[in-house]
């Protein structure tokens, strides 16, 4: 196929033009006639009991429309959780409520208590300042193991503990792997933290909700990477409205890297509350605000013991982890540590036994959940650093000890529950070799000891189960929903198409990409070819975007359903041409006769079907649109090769990242340009894990890192030039596309590469530094240096 | 936060004891307290002002006195509502002990904050909090012993509401 504009091109973003022009349209931009605004009161303790919310001296204040409580909500369903985790004793985890406004407690610092609609989010903001509220403080629980201690005060009240469950995978091996350790030739131990993240997209989140009494239509815009999914959780489990009287509006979104899956309470508040007020309701998070209430990423606690016989073949592994849930589930919470973790500790090894327990646990924090990765940067991170420690207690190259191990023969069945369908991980390992130079690093390494500062080389692997997912598969894990995609492909009369997708750009561009697939297949130009996205009322229902699944899983319904225009469109074809219909051939946007010089355009073709003028209506409808539904076979599994470079200042401590390499095998690619693009804020953002980002608490459950002033996000003066290389690609098998996804390799592969490279700078200083916990500060890593 | 400090008043124990209890000295020492009403047995309102870094705020909130063991220890405790901001609580253990001097006076004090002003202020609170520590009793020693030295010139050509109760509070 040509490569100008179909698949394989590197077409420029479409969607670039209107958002670098200010006008894009973004949920905040979204204002309806006689809409009123909402501030939230929020608890400023995190743990107390709810006393009393007197409203009274805040109901007449200016432009009060109605002050909402918990009392409100009494009888309405709570917050849903989208994934039932079983534990290891076979029992399902414990599920709290998650009432919409806090009823009875507080449980974390952001705690909605009321909610003030005023006409101006001024007069809400005074009159939230009038309302007392009561509470008696109470001990709040933030450490996770203090808080699964006996006697901890408890997060919620009605269960019988802080532990959410306690999750072993897989259990049968259990024995297996004790006895191997306990037999090994060599254990290497690693305890380490994956910290707590903020996810920070650009645009903090935005509600609208709108409400027609004359119709009984309810009408969501929100700031969602999935609009089909807040519908559904929304409508059937919170307010009871049916899917024909709800629309979900999810319109331009500002990133959301997982944090914008979620369904939250400030958009059923604005759905609820617009039909008790009849106006509009509109609600816009604050920065402050978003810190507070956007669920959080990561925060585990792991001990993780490999086991290695006497040539460094990998025997057994074995992880114990505290996983931090928060005060309540967000909605697939549970699943993070679990299904998208466990499975992943295989890793690119052939370890014939693996066991990992998982103690998820309720404390007095913003909910966690998934956050660009979402499980496997957790797993990625302690396989990766622990075999780069057990490759220096045994005295191996850390490249070769990983060779040594990895899976070389596909598919590959994993002691973790998944098959790996292709990969070539010594293909990645040998591309990172060559792009980042590893040839010169002695004297680089050298250059920089004249100048007093330590140079490290950290590298490590990664895979990623992704494109997600197989809907029987996931319903077997727990997930309560399908994780399929959809499209509709709709050819317009003069051949110009809309492609409805049930997945959401938010920065992926998908309008960009989607469309050089369709309009491959078809043979015109990808300008011909529109995205439709983000809203229920004119997309089939889909699961969304997360997991790096939308072109994998939505490109593979697109596919589907372009093959189904085709198919028609033959038929067309072969009568406007008095042709055979298994003579009809597409090529180049023109439908042939083989073996003659008969030729119909597309246009002609897309015209007959709407202008069935001459057309074979006794076989066919006429009209030419599609759709699809499809669900994936297997996960996807991109896989690749990380390195980084780093500096230590030796007097301060302070790292500095000189380069940063990627070698990534993400299958077929179709936009080599947006991939690269999404590889490179993967990386910034796994560098900003590494080095910069923490998100900390006061034992009272105060959060000390609130802002841009304590939380550090990656600036552009923090990261190298990123070198990025796609080229190994070893094809997904069982989708039509062959692709494997991207959107979230450069989170998983890059945090270990860095404090691998840190560790490596001490140690070839003589420092006997093991490990630093993340984020790499200069304040830890002096102290490590001179500890 | 905790800290602790000592500094030599130049007037007996009962003096500074009753200084202590007395809410038109609080309210001058209290710094940026603009109302305080109230007694030593029911507990005291006030009303500060305060910008804690970024964040500026008014706190309505109640100072109460206990452990009262005249005229050697109380312990002085407050918590404030700041709205938006948050809330601010703290606790003072003070101690008088008769010197040469006067009376030295130690104080404990550990200060807690939530909300907006710990989310926002967190990094400056310690030091916030042991500058209002200071100025407190800064203030507190200048309203029992008078401006130091060398300032009390300019304060004779303006008599200020300070003279009137330092004298009120020595009875002469």
């Amino acid at each position: 196929m040509p490569k100008d504009g179909g698949i394989g091109a590197s077409t420029k973003r479409r969607e670039d033009v209107r958002f670098l022009t200010g006008k894009g349209k973004y949920t905040d931009d979204i204002n309806i006639h006689g809409q009123a605004y909402v501030y939230f009161l929020r608890s400023d303790v995190a743990h107390g009991t709810l006393n009393s919310v007197d409203t009274s001296a805040a109901e007449g204040m200016p432009g009060v429309v109605r002050i909402f409580t918990g009392k409100d909500f009494e009888g309405i369903g709570g917050l849903p959780c989208g994934w039932q985790v079983t534990d290891r004793h076979g029992e399902p985890m414990q599920e709290p409520a998650h009432p919409v406004l806090a009823q009875g407690k507080v449980r974390h610092v952001g705690d909605p208590i009321a909610a003030v609609v005023a006409e101006s989010l001024e007069e809400a903001r005074d009159a939230a300042e009038a309302i007392d509220v009561d509470i008696t403080d109470l001990p709040a629980v933030i450490d996770m193991k203090a808080a699964v201690q006996d006697g901890a005060p408890k997060v919620h009240d009605d269960l019988t503990s802080n532990l959410c469950y306690d999750w072993g995978f897989v259990e049968d091996n259990r024995q297996a792997v004790d006895d191997a350790i306990k037999s090994a030739h060599h254990v290497t131990t690693l305890e380490l933290k994956n910290n707590r993240l903020v996810a920070n997209p650009m645009e903090p989140r935005v509600a609208v909700g709108d409400f027609n009494d004359a119709t009984g239509d309810h009408t969501l815009y929100t700031t969602s990477q999935n609009p089909h999914v807040i519908r559904l959780l929304m409508g059937a489990f919170v307010l009871g409205i049916p899917e024909h009287k709800l629309r979900v509006v999810a319109p331009d979104v500002g990133g959301g890297f997982g944090t914008k899956i979620f369904h939250y309470a400030e958009e059923a508040f604005c759905t609820f509350a617009a039909k008790e007020v009849k106006r509009p309701v509109k609600w816009t998070c604050s920065r402050s605000e978003a810190f507070i209430t956007d669920a959080h990423g990561r925060d585990h606690v792991t001990k993780i013991e490999l086991a290695l016989d006497a040539e460094g073949n990998f025997t057994a592994l074995r992880t114990e982890t505290y996983a931090n849930m928060g005060a309540y589930l967000s909605t697939f919470a549970p699943s993070v540590p679990t299904w998208l973790h466990g499975t992943l500790m295989a890793g690119n090894y052939k370890t014939p036994l693996i066991y990992v327990n998982v103690k998820a646990v309720f404390t007095n924090t913003v909910p966690v959940d998934a956050y660009r990765g979402a499980g496997r940067p957790e797993a990625t991170f302690q396989l990766e650093r622990v075999i780069d420690k057990a490759a220096r207690e045994i005295g191996m190259d850390p490249i070769e000890l990983r060779r040594k191990n990895f899976i070389t023969e596909f598919p590959y069945a994993t002691p973790v529950a998944v098959e790996y369908d292709t990969g070539n991980y010594n293909a990645t390992m040998d591309k990172l070799i060559e792009v980042a130079d590893f040839a010169g690093f002695e004297a680089r390494a050298e250059e920089s000891k004249a100048r007093g500062k330590l140079r490290g080389l950290g590298v490590n692997c990664y895979i990623e189960a992704c494109g997600i997912a197989p809907s029987n598969l996931v319903g077997q894990l727990g997930a309560r929903a399908g994780l399929y995609e959809s499209a509709t492909v709709r050819v317009n009369a003069t051949g110009s198409i809309s492609v409805m997708t049930g997945s959401h750009s938010h920065g992926q561009g998908h309008e960009t990409a989607f469309p050089q697939v369709v309009a491959d297949m078809i043979g015109i130009d990808a300008s011909q070819v529109e995205i439709v996205h983000g809203d229920t009322a004119n997309t089939p229902m889909g699961m969304g975007t997360y997991g790096s699944r939308s072109l994998a899983v939505g490109g593979s319904a697109m596919v589907r359903a372009t093959e189904k225009i085709i198919a028609k469109a033959k038929k067309i074809a072969a009568h406007l041409m008095e042709a055979s219909e298994g003579d009809i051939e597409l090529k180049d946007g023109a439908f042939t006769v083989a073996g003659t010089d008969k030729s119909v355009a597309w246009g002609d073709v897309t015209l007959a079907a709407y202008v069935p003028h001459n057309y074979p209506l006794e076989d066919i409808e006429p009209g030419l649109e599609e759709t699809a539904f499809y669900d994936p076979a297997n996960f996807t599994y991109p896989s690749g090769a990380y390195s980084c470079e780093v500096e230590v200042d030796p007097d301060t401590g302070k790292v500095e990242v000189l380069a940063f390499a990627a070698a990534d095998d993400f299958g077929n690619v179709v936009n080599p340009m947006i991939v690269e693009g999404q590889v490179h804020g993967g990386i910034a953002q796994g560098i900003g894990q590494a080095l910069l980002e923490n998100c900390a608490y006061d034992d009272d459950g105060q959060l000390l890192s609130g802002s841009y002033m304590d939380y550090a996000m990656p600036r552009a003066a923090d990261l190298p030039n990123f070198i990025v290389d796609h080229s190994c690609q070893t094809p997904c098998t069982h989708n039509p596309l062959g692709v494997k996804g991207c959107g979230e390799a450069g989170a998983i592969g890059s945090p270990p590469a860095l404090v691998n490279a840190v560790c490596d700078a001490l140690q070839r200083a003589g420092k006997d530094v093991k490990h630093i916990d993340m984020p790499l500060s200069p304040a830890r890593v002096w102290a490590a240096m001179n500890g | 936060m905790e800290l602790s400090d000592s500094r030599v008043i130049k007037a007996d124990p009962q003096t500074v004891w009753k200084g202590l209890l007395d809410p038109d000295v609080l309210k001058a020492c209290v710094p940026g307290c603009t109302e305080m009403s109230g007694s030593p047995e029911e507990g005291f309102e006030a009303t500060v002002v305060q910008k804690v870094g970024p964040v500026k705020a008014t706190f309505k909130g109640a100072v109460t006195l206990s452990e009262m063991n005249e005229p050697h220890s109380l312990t002085i405790s407050g918590e404030g509502k700041g709205g938006a901001a948050g809330f601010a609580k703290g606790g003072a253990d003070v101690e008088l002990k008769e010197v040469p001097e006067g009376t030295e006076l130690t104080y404990k004090v550990e200060a807690k904050v939530g909300g907006k002003l710990a989310q926002l202020g967190s990094r400056i609170i310690d030091g916030f909090a042991k500058k209002m520590a200071d100025q407190f009793f800064q203030n507190f020693q200048t309203a029992i012993e008078g401006p130091p030295e060398g300032e009390e010139d300019p304060a004779e050509d303006a008599p200020t509401e300070k003279k009137g109760w330092l004298k009120r509070l020595t009875g002469s």
